[in-house]
């Protein structure tokens, strides 16, 4: 009798749990309100078989409880109840599936003419990238990392030279602009996730990857790190400002650029830069 | 009674010892270890068949440097069949109870084995003199792991060619061994057939 | 697979070994009965005792974590690096050394003789050189623990490049001890799962078709060939790690710039070893899940008193999914940075999976309809796993499904979502199994009052720990944080509800001590068991003694009649029919045994 209510209590708690606890998802700040939905969704379907399931057990645990001389049914199988579960089940299924494989499409094909900007990770810090003017991120190669280049990018390379680089943990973004992020790490992997944004994606030295969204919330978020990357992973911060365009511009613009940094550093790296930029001129 | 049969018999309905593919008059000890073998033969394709879908993918991406395989590697193929064939006369040996044939097939077989052992270790002093190190390239790291699983294997036949040789020249004993001697026969040719597609995958990349 | 598709599967070998006393293997003094035994038997319980002992390693080891994410900043003594090499030793112990050793090493060597009407395994002596390779393999883990720089702390998925970079705690020594530990583990498993494949498939008394098979049997045996096949991956894998650790090869390196120096390799893939490793890393889920699955199954009908319902897709699902789990492995590695294209052909294959699973979930509450309850521990145990692992399988459909994976992927909810379903779910039938069969093995029953406190504070304190775990998951509370400390998005009482979880932790680890405690002293104060205490209709219950002894049965093999679930017959003098007594006692027969098993011919 106390198994009975007590598996009663565990199924019928857990929906409780489910609708009075404080802990739930972060306001969404993105574009990508559909995961939330197809959440909702698998809640839904799932939750309907949890309860479902949890109920049968209970009444079967009081119903057909011990008793002497009692003797249970002899049925081995009942093809058609068999037929009939796989196929709900399969519907379950196929209700929960196919709106999330829309849903990973959209995730993974980026709009035509999405603003890109780079997001570079290493161990334990984050640093991001803009193209400058012309719209372009220069090349860039692990290789050539060094103190003075810490994103590695290809001083011959013009369109890298107005590439705005932040050597920062603090990122803008303006409000309702779609973007991509391109994902490089420099060292191991890292993932870049801002739990409102519900996109992340690992870094993978070697190669770069991307994700895109679409702010559409103003406000300061927290950048996290998601994949393990040593020691001081779980100190591995940012933060991302989601601001109005004017307020975006004019932080934008105090931001310096690569062929600026090449020109602070060293006398050489400003002739560098310089043949670069005549060069960069002489192919317009 | 096929498998398929057997796996969509309703149990519940059949009573009884003498039920059909139920009874079999082999004794489980001459069968068992003919399935083990097989077992064993299975979980080492799969593992060179993963070192080959991983030396396929890591193929592809840039760094890759195809490289020279050394003449010796065929010299060493050679020996595999020709020990391939000697531990095949040994099998054949032990089922007509000549214990002449069994004997020279096993030497064969065995000293086959070991000769190509030394064989590839002298193809990696070769590489080492020649600079070709592990971390030279990845398909040079590659040739190296793919070897040493194969000669792993080897050594591992040989630790049963050496059990079984025992028991042949101490006692005269064909009736004991036979099942041992055709198992390793077995095993000969399946480790033969694996180098032929390692190797085969080593010298076409 | 040959290993099924061959026509020796329709050979089913003679009931009886010629001659037991020349077939036999006999220990001749205590190191060959006792240390160097090759008797199934005592290899399971030497196998069970160590996966025991290392998983007591494995549960400490998850206080002291838990004690940092409850109270972080209190116990000043474990420090960041520690606390990954906690969580990745934690991670590995129960996974690999507890597990699956427990399941198959432990489980699969003391049932599949006794349960199929075997003597002892095919190949005795290499069952006994299994052990003891898994023996040395936890000792080399649990030397890494005491090389410089400690044991590995790169997550129990080892992932390059950060595994053997100098940023990564245990990079010296401990990662290398590592791998040696599991190419050892697997060279082991090889061993003992040669063995039970063979046995399996050949050893079983005359009679034991294969759908005659106890689920039990279904269970381990798919769980086994899997093994079998998924283990090599990782071999390579380990390997080739160790190559580039050692040799500074670069089969998983790319060119890295590690704190301001560029390192010698080149042109590497991370993703490579994370292929490999998932091609194995979801089998073994598997590996662990289908053991439980078919013991449950067991349990439920024996303390039932009902036959399994729907047997035939019981078998027919777990061999389903024992397939289907060979093409799924990178739904573990939706958001890794692999084609996303891959995406849709992984989250569908993972989804297809729900419905066998579903499907068996059903027939195990089916199961209880119309049944004859006997609320006994095992079966307490049954339930207990019915609704942790329908709990822990629906979240699973969350995770598998690609986009909502996007979100929740490394978030305390994939956390939560594991440990309920290859945590919980199996521990419990681990236990439930251990109730049942303790009797057997040495002939006197648990204590029925501490089980039961066992019971209660296991089952409903690991429920409320690892259910709103998953809602952390949902704020986005990121795994593997050594602490959380400021935040803009976690509310402050997530740190009250960790403290609480912390609590729980500790109040049901201080259970499994109890639980310990009685299995110490049943052995010698526990109630007698007598013949088959349980009624049940299975060979393993109608062994000449109680325990059995070496060979297992009397002079003759049982011969077996029926399936093993012969319950409620209705034509039947008692309400379980044994798999060996002869159709024409059926009516007639009552007891726990079958009269003279001994004399049978």
């Amino acid at each position: 009798m106390i198994v009975a209510y007590a598996i009663l209590l565990v199924g019928i708690g857990t929906v409780v749990f489910h609708f009075v606890s404080p802990w739930w998802w972060t306001p969404i700040a993105s574009n990508w309100g559909f995961i939330d939905d197809v959440i909702i969704i698998t809640f839904w379907v799932t939750g309907v078989v949890f309860v479902a399931v949890v109920l049968f057990m209970a009444y079967c645990v009081y119903r057909f409880r011990y008793k002497e001389g009692q003797r249970a049914e002899y049925n081995p199988e009942s093809k058609k109840l068999e037929i009939w579960l796989s196929v709900l089940t399969s519907v379950g299924v196929a209700i929960m599936l196919a709106p999330g494989l829309w849903a990973w499409d959209e995730f993974v094909t980026v709009p035509e003419g999405t603003a890109e900007f780079e997001v570079l990770g290493q161990q334990w810090s984050w640093m991001y990238r803009f193209p400058g003017k012309d719209g372009k991120l220069g090349k860039s190669s692990t290789k050539l990392i060094d103190d003075d280049n810490p994103f590695g990018l290809d001083p011959k390379d013009p369109n890298g030279q107005d590439d705005v680089l932040i050597e920062d943990s603090e990122l803008h973004l303006p409000l309702n602009k779609p973007v991509k992020v391109l994902l490089r790490s420099v060292d191991v992997l890292h993932d870049f996730y801002v739990p409102e944004l519900r996109a992340k994606m690992d870094m993978v030295p070697g190669a770069v990857t991307y994700l895109w969204f679409e702010p559409i919330r103003v406000g300061t978020f927290d950048i996290l790190c998601f994949e393990l990357c040593g020691t001081g992973h779980y100190d591995m911060r940012g933060s991302l400002v989601i601001e109005e365009a004017d307020a975006f511009n004019e932080w934008f613009e105090a931001q310096s650029t690569f062929a600026e940094t090449l020109a602070r550093i060293s006398p050489e790296g400003e002739i560098e830069h310089k043949i670069a930029a005549n060069a960069a001129e002489n192919s317009f | 009674m096929s498998l398929v049969d057997q796996l969509t018999e309703k149990p519940w309905l059949t009573e009884g010892c003498e039920v059909e593919g139920c009874v079999g008059e082999a004794p489980l000890d001459l069968r068992a270890p003919h399935l083990g073998l097989k077992v064993l033969l299975g979980v080492a394709s799969a593992l060179f068949m993963l070192v080959v879908v991983a030396y396929a993918y890591r193929m592809t991406f840039g760094d890759w440097q195809p490289m020279h395989q050394p003449w010796l590697l065929w010299v060493n193929t050679l020996i595999l069949v020709l020990g391939s064939w000697g531990m095949h006369r040994a099998w054949g040996g032990a089922y007509s109870g000549q214990l002449g044939v069994l004997k020279s097939g096993m030497v064969l077989g065995g000293g086959c084995a070991v000769v190509f052992l030394g064989g590839q270790l002298l193809v990696w002093k070769e590489l080492v003199s020649q600079g070709f190190f592990a971390s030279y390239g990845v398909s040079v790291a590659f040739f190296y792991v793919v070897t040493a699983l194969h000669a792993a294997h080897v050594f591992g036949g040989l630790i049963a060619w050496y059990r079984a040789s025992l028991k042949i020249w101490r006692d005269d004993d064909i009736d004991n061994v036979r099942i041992t001697v055709e198992l390793c026969a077995t095993y000969w040719h399946f480790l033969l057939c694996m180098w032929i597609i390692l190797f085969g995958l080593l010298l076409l990349t | 697979m040959a290993i099924v598709d061959s026509p020796v599967v329709q050979d089913i070998p003679a009931a009886e070994v010629p001659d037991p006393n020349e077939d036999l293997y006999h220990a001749k003094s205590w190191v060959t009965k006792y240390l160097f035994c090759q008797d199934a038997k005592v290899i399971a319980i030497q196998y069970s005792c160590t996966a025991l002992g290392i998983g007591l390693l494995g549960l400490v080891l998850s206080w002291v974590m838990r004690l940092q994410l409850g109270f972080p900043e209190v116990f000043s003594f474990i420090e960041p690096a520690h606390y990954y090499q906690f969580i990745t030793m934690h991670g590995m112990i129960m996974v690999i050394y507890l597990l699956t050793a427990l399941f198959l090493g432990g489980f699969g060597n003391y049932l599949i003789p006794l349960m199929l009407g075997a003597r002892d395994m095919v190949f005795p002596y290499v069952n006994m050189l299994s052990y003891w390779v898994y023996l040395l393999a936890v000792l080399v883990l649990i030397a890494s623990f005491f090389v410089p720089g400690g044991p590995t702390g790169a997550g129990w998925t080892l992932y390059p490049p950060q595994a053997i970079l100098s940023g990564t705690p245990g990079s010296d020594g401990g990662i290398i001890l590592m791998l040696v530990s599991l190419s050892l583990f697997i060279v082991g498993f090889t061993m003992g799962g040669l063995n039970y494949v063979v046995t399996v498939l050949q050893a079983r008394t005359r009679g034991m078709t294969l759908m005659r098979m106890p689920l039990t049997i279904w269970g381990i045996f798919t769980a086994t060939v899997h093994a079998l096949l998924a283990f090599p991956a990782l071999f390579v894998g380990a390997i080739m790690m160790t190559l580039d650790r050692l040799l500074e090869t670069s089969f998983f390196m790319p060119v890295i710039s590690e704190m301001g120096e560029i390192l010698s390799y080149e042109g590497g893939s991370p993703l490579l070893f994370q292929h490999l490793f998932w091609f194995f890393g979801h089998p073994e889920v598997y590996i662990v899940a289908l053991p439980a699955f078919g013991i449950v199954s067991d349990l439920l009908s024996v303390h039932a008193r009902r036959h399994v319902f729907g047997y035939r897709m019981m078998v027919w699902a777990i061999v389903i999914i024992g397939a289907l789990s060979f093409i799924v492995w990178a739904h573990h590695m939706y958001v890794s940075g692999m084609n996303p294209w891959f995406g849709f052909f992984f989250a569908t294959t993972t989804l297809i999976i729900a419905v066998p699973t579903a499907l068996k979930v059903y027939n195990w509450t089916l199961t209880l309809w119309r049944a004859n309850i006997r609320l006994t521990l095992p079966m307490l145990f049954g339930l207990a796993f019915i609704i942790t692992f329908v709990n822990g399988g629906i979240t699973g459909l969350f995770l598998g499904n690609v986009a909502i994976d996007v979100p929740l992927s490394d978030t305390l909810f994939v956390v939560a979502h594991f440990h309920m379903v290859m945590g919980i779910a199996p521990i419990l039938v681990v236990f439930g199994a251990i109730y049942h069969w303790y009797p057997l093995m040495t002939g006197r029953m648990l204590d029925e009052g501490l089980g039961k406190f066992h019971f209660w504070v296991t089952f409903l304190g690991s429920y409320i720990i690892y259910l709103p775990m998953h809602y952390l998951g949902f704020i986005g509370v990121p795994r593997r944080y050594f602490e959380m400390g400021e935040t803009t998005f976690i509310p402050e009482s997530a740190q009250d509800l960790n403290a609480f979880m912390t609590i729980v932790t500790l109040i049901v680890g201080f259970a499994q001590l109890v639980f310990l405690y009685n299995l110490i002293t049943s052995r010698k104060n526990g109630v007698e068991a007598g013949p088959n205490p349980w009624k049940a209709t299975s060979l393993e219950w109608q062994t000449a003694k109680t325990p059995p002894e070496h060979g297992n049965f009397g002079k003759t093999l049982p011969v077996v009649y029926r399936w093993a679930y012969a319950y409620g017959l209705p034509n039947a003098a008692q309400d379980f029919v044994p798999q060996n007594l002869p159709p024409e006692l059926v009516a007639t027969h009552v007891g726990n045994q079958v009269p003279d098993t001994d004399g049978e011919s």
